[in-house]
């Protein structure tokens, strides 16, 4: 099966704006999940709002697109009552880390099985270019008029911290990376959250000095930095330069998880 | 399984109810005075194969009722006040989704944090308008131990039947009082609209109530809170949809009115009638018992929303009504609105029930 299956034809063309980062974030992940063998039937895709969360309206699954921030909640619910269900969350920064940041760290905590996607396009896309809680400082937004002058959160170790099994961070650029990293995050039980930096030219990048969206993508590139050289960089005392995202598989483990299948339909 | 006799909290008793319907799956969050109802659930649900989880506060709670709803499940959740107000906006989900699911609230004094542990009517409005845009509900008012059983029970079938979030409208000294009740053997379990597959998901049958395509079944169905067609996809800028959409929200409930009307006429031929729903019941039933001479006229009513406007015409002789309350008049105006005779509104703030006295005095001065 190839991921063009899991696309639901009748809705294209989608909303996104021309050189928008989530089309390839959406590919890579429903790569990854038609890599997996499921069952369409047996795979749910949950969302909140925002530019992000309209993916599930693009796929041929069951799908709920909820309310602000909440998709995680909603998740719970569905992932709880029916554990046999394959369920992915597509959630933003905003959606997640704003106005959803308690149930991210508390889903992150329970562990729950679910596998998180979050576009982060370190601004409020959808209402027209607002700072969000990722938001650079110095990045100029339609709130930030002066440049961000509050500190960003590290979505990634935000996850870490609060008790996720699976943690890996990639960007728009790093398509083939990021389709592996999801692949695993779906094959890992307990909660899977994978960050997927994406350009937003309409609200982000040409507020901030990137002229072509290849400018941006260029720029999530060159500020990335592997997680094994990071380590190396820690290891020998060097500074790690500033303003760099650190990308890789960042977290693995095997922590006790909620809303495991039966074991009977486990492979 | 026979019917028996028990002793039963209130709370305890909404919660068994809930299991008798197949409740399946409670996300809940303590608030007091409804948390028997969770902590209930959380030992028993688990040893029938239900899921209970405490979420992390009551946005959560709701979010993860409606989601469990979709995968086919009997759900609830119940609350108070502070977290009645936290679920405002996925209610209105609810509503707009068409999901199933059951929420208790055990009212307590408000507004905000007000009196946790007094009760209170305060939250009827709320529960029928509470959410933005218009959409419609069903509203249960439980008076005794009994009905907090009978009415979560019945709260599932109307839930699943005509897909809306239905309430059942507790308070404080109803969810916390003691009494006997006769659990009975076995509760009515009805299913939820039927789905057609290879149908739109959200194309509504004779009655406006579409089927329900549970998840899971490859029905494929997307459902969104945005303004959506019959095939469930969003389109949130056409004007007549939209309207059609939520008029037939509406519609779906309103229309039923008479069939979900559950309200008991006690002395038809009085001319001052008392009308209450919940606790101030039973101060009106100890005026009636108090003065049995038929002059005393009743109209004790279960479910609040949609309001049963015809109940009023079965007092053929009324020249007044009198609504005792547990707030500052909210149903008294709602049957303001209907009655063709004045309506005299009693409030009660501060927790404490009607006295007797209190209320024949009321009706003394019009005799």
């Amino acid at each position: 099966m190839s991921f063009e299956d899991w696309f639901r034809q009748d809705r294209l063309p989608h909303i996104y704006c021309a050189g928008c980062g989530n089309g390839t974030i959406i590919n890579c992940t429903l790569a990854a999940v038609s890599s997996m063998g499921w069952k369409k039937e047996d795979t749910v895709f949950v969302s909140g709002i925002g530019c992000s969360s309209r993916a599930p309206g693009y796929i041929v699954t069951d799908s709920l697109h909820t309310t602000h921030g909440r998709a995680l909640a909603f998740a719970t619910g569905v992932k709880m009552a029916n554990p046999k269900l394959h369920v992915v969350v597509f959630t933003g920064d905003g959606d997640l880390a704003a106005i959803g940041g308690n149930h991210f760290i508390h889903a992150c905590r329970r562990n729950i099985d679910l596998t998180v996607v979050c576009m982060n396009n370190q601004i409020y896309g959808m209402t027209g270019g607002q700072g969000s809680p990722t938001t650079p400082r110095g990045c100029v937004s339609t709130t930030t008029p002066y440049g961000c002058t509050e500190p960003a959160f590290d979505l990634s170790e935000l996850a870490i911290a609060a008790g996720a099994n699976y943690v890996s961070r990639w960007t728009s650029f790093h398509v083939k990376e990021l389709e592996k990293a999801i692949k695993v995050g779906l094959e890992t039980p307990g909660f899977s959250f994978i960050e997927a930096l994406v350009q937003c030219p309409t609200n982000f990048g040409r507020r901030n000095k990137f002229r072509q969206v290849a400018d941006q993508i260029e720029f999530l590139k060159s500020h990335s930095l592997l997680k094994a050289k990071r380590d190396r960089l820690l290891e020998q005392g060097e500074p790690i330069p500033e303003d760099m995202y650190v990308v890789g598989e960042l977290m693995r483990r095997n922590r006790p998880a909620m809303g495991l299948p039966p074991k009977e339909t486990q492979p | 399984m026979t019917s028996r006799l028990e002793f039963w909290q209130g709370n305890i008793a909404s919660a068994e109810g809930a299991l008798a319907a197949g409740c399946r799956f409670f996300g809940g969050y303590p608030i007091t005075p409804s948390t028997e109802i969770a902590e209930h659930m959380a030992v028993k649900l688990p040893k029938r194969g239900g899921v209970f989880i405490q979420m992390e506060d009551e946005l959560a709670s709701i979010a993860s009722v409606i989601g469990a709803s979709w995968t086919g499940a009997r759900a609830m959740t119940a609350t108070s006040g502070p977290g009645f107000s936290l679920m405002m906006e996925n209610i209105g989900y609810a509503a707009m989704t068409e999901t199933p699911c059951v929420i208790v609230n055990v009212q307590r004094g408000g507004p905000s944090t007000g009196q946790p542990t007094m009760a209170a009517q305060g939250d009827m409005m709320q529960c029928r308008f509470g959410s933005h845009g218009d959409y419609a509900i069903i509203a249960l008012c439980p008076a005794s131990v009994q009905e907090m059983y009978d009415l979560t029970a019945k709260a599932f079938n109307l839930a699943d039947k005509y897909r809306v979030p239905v309430f059942l409208m507790a308070d404080e000294v109803i969810g916390h009082m003691r009494e006997r009740i006769i659990v009975p053997d076995d509760v009515e379990h009805t299913g939820r609209p039927a789905f057609v597959p290879g149908t739109p998901p959200f194309k509504p049958g004779a009655d406006r109530i579409p089927g329900f395509p549970e998840f899971g079944k490859g029905y494929g169905t997307h459902v969104t809170g945005l303004t959506h067609d019959e095939r469930g996809y969003p389109c949130a800028t056409n004007p007549g949809l939209h309207a059609a959409l939520v008029q037939r929200l509406v519609d779906k409930i309103e229309s039923a009115t008479q069939e979900l009307a559950d309200f008991d006429v006690i002395n038809p031929d009085a001319e001052q009638v008392f009308i209450a729903y919940g606790a101030p019941v039973r101060t009106v039933q100890q005026v009636i018992h108090d003065h049995p001479d038929k002059t005393i006229g009743f109209l004790r009513i279960r479910t609040v929303w949609p309001f049963p406007t015809h109940a009023l015409a079965l007092f053929k002789n009324s020249r007044r009504f009198i609504v005792p309350e547990l707030n500052l008049g909210q149903i008294a105006r709602e049957i303001e609105r209907h009655a063709k005779v004045p309506v005299t509104s009693i409030p009660k703030l501060g927790g404490e029930l009607h006295t007797p006295a209190e209320l024949f005095t009321e009706w003394e001065a019009g005799a």
